[in-house]
């Protein structure tokens, strides 16, 4: 019995470490992925703001209407497109590719914007 | 028409064809105007002292809504239904009642079915059980106008075009609120304008024509968009005929120009008003004081005589 209870104490005592280990190493996997970031235009007033955003590879890009009318995002290349966003719907893309991409509204086409991806 | 009716002498002077031969003839808020077009004249009446018309054989009466955008709810107007409604209460009190309806489109907000099927609805209630509709870029969304087709697609080609008679007038409903381009206006694209060429050809050259579309075909404002950018063809082809109507809606307001046989008028919207081209940053929802909301929605009424060169437009709002 005490062998067991000492084998336990072992085993806890062997596992402190690494859980210590892993505490430690939880945080430093968040702050690297949250290098791969998020960036986020604002769609109101008929307008997308910011007009031209410029991102690293990698970046994930989210659109939100806040405007009292619904509008989308469609990439002029195709190479993106969403749903009607209604007031305080998302939409989120992610930019791995470098490049220039332009996009508008397809319901208001003179609301147009730029993603420069780096 | 009342011909032999005086126009109003504090009519505003904004009425009457001006140096450049341009016509405005806006509805201003409160008041319902009939603009009468004859022989090129413009004269403005009020509503009220208008005298109810009645049928006479070779008339042709119908009435165009607007914007109805089911589905919306914001504070500029928490009850789009109930304004569609007092819309059709108004149809339904005209003195000559409308052989058929025009929807120039935004028949819904978000293109979903409940919002159609609520339209379809309210539009029962209406004394013209014909509809005919045009889309507008709401009713087309996520599906390049697929569901709206499938609704009211019977008897249309391409993107939901079509043309029909009615007591001698040619009607086209045209489609220009898909393929539209990033930067870009309205757009009719080269297989409708072949279609329109071709349903022309044939008619007379005395034959009054309507043509009915979502955005305006003339040039409004382009920098919200308020234009279509191939309507110059289409009106070419329009060219020959002595009476052209062109109603049109999308921007919420009446406005009306008059170039040489052509007349384009645009509807208010039965839902929400928008500001005048450049008076607010953008296009979006106005909002008013509450009661003043249905002054400045409305319908449109058309009147066609046989053997009159123009059709009589006449816009009247909501209260």
């Amino acid at each position: 019995m005490r062998i067991r209870v000492s084998t336990g104490m072992l085993l806890l005592a062997a596992a402190w470490p690494l859980a210590l280990l892993g505490a430690c190493v939880a945080p430093a996997t968040a702050s690297a992925q949250a290098k791969a970031e998020v960036m986020a235009v604002k769609i109101d007033n008929f307008t997308f703001g910011p007009a031209e955003l410029t991102v690293k590879a990698g970046t994930t890009i989210t659109w939100t209407n806040r405007d009292d009318i619904p509008h989308t995002v469609v990439s002029a290349e195709q190479a993106f497109k969403s749903k009607a966003l209604d007031t305080d719907d998302t939409f989120s893309s992610t930019f791995s590719t470098p490049g220039t991409y332009s996009y508008f509204c397809s319901l208001h086409p003179k609301m147009t914007g730029k993603v420069v991806v780096q | 028409m009342p011909e032999k009716t005086d126009a109003l002498p504090d009519a505003p002077h904004e009425d009457g064809v001006d140096r450049r031969g341009f016509l405005k003839c806006m509805t201003w808020a409160g008041t319902g105007a009939l603009c009468v077009v004859q022989g090129g004249v413009l004269k403005s009446y009020s509503l009220s002292k208008t005298p109810k018309l009645t049928p006479t054989s070779g008339e042709l009466s119908f009435v165009q809504i607007s914007d109805s955008h089911m589905g919306f709810n914001k504070p500029a107007n928490p009850d789009v239904a109930g304004t569609l409604t007092a819309a059709v209460d108004k149809i339904n009190g005209l003195g000559t009642p409308p052989e058929f309806i025009l929807h120039t489109g935004d028949i819904s907000h978000l293109s979903k079915p409940d919002e159609f099927d609520t339209v379809d609805q309210i539009l029962k209630g209406a004394s013209a059980k014909k509809v005919f509709y045009v889309p507008g870029e709401h009713d087309v969304l996520d599906d390049d106008g697929r569901q709206y087709r499938e609704r009211y697609g019977k008897g249309t080609s391409g993107a939901g075009w079509h043309s029909f008679d009615k007591k001698g007038v040619h009607f086209v409903g045209l489609v220009n609120v898909l393929n539209l381009k990033a930067g870009g206006l309205g757009t009719l694209g080269g297989e409708q304008l072949e279609w329109l060429e071709d349903d022309l050809r044939h008619l007379k050259h005395s034959t009054p024509v309507v043509v009915f579309a979502h955005i305006p075909l003339w040039s409004v404002y382009p920098e919200w968009g308020w234009g279509t950018e191939d309507s110059a063809q289409a009106l070419a082809y329009l060219k020959k005929f002595g009476s052209v109507t062109v109603l049109n809606g999308h921007i919420h307001q009446t406005m009306q120009k008059v170039e040489g046989a052509v007349t384009f008028h645009t509807a208010a919207s039965t839902a929400f008003p928008q500001p005048q081209p450049g008076a607010a940053d953008s296009p979006g929802p106005m909002k008013v004081p509450a009661e003043r909301l249905k002054s400045i929605l409305g319908i449109t009424d058309v009147t066609y005589r046989r053997g009159t060169h123009s059709l009589a437009v006449v816009d009247s709002s909501l209260a």
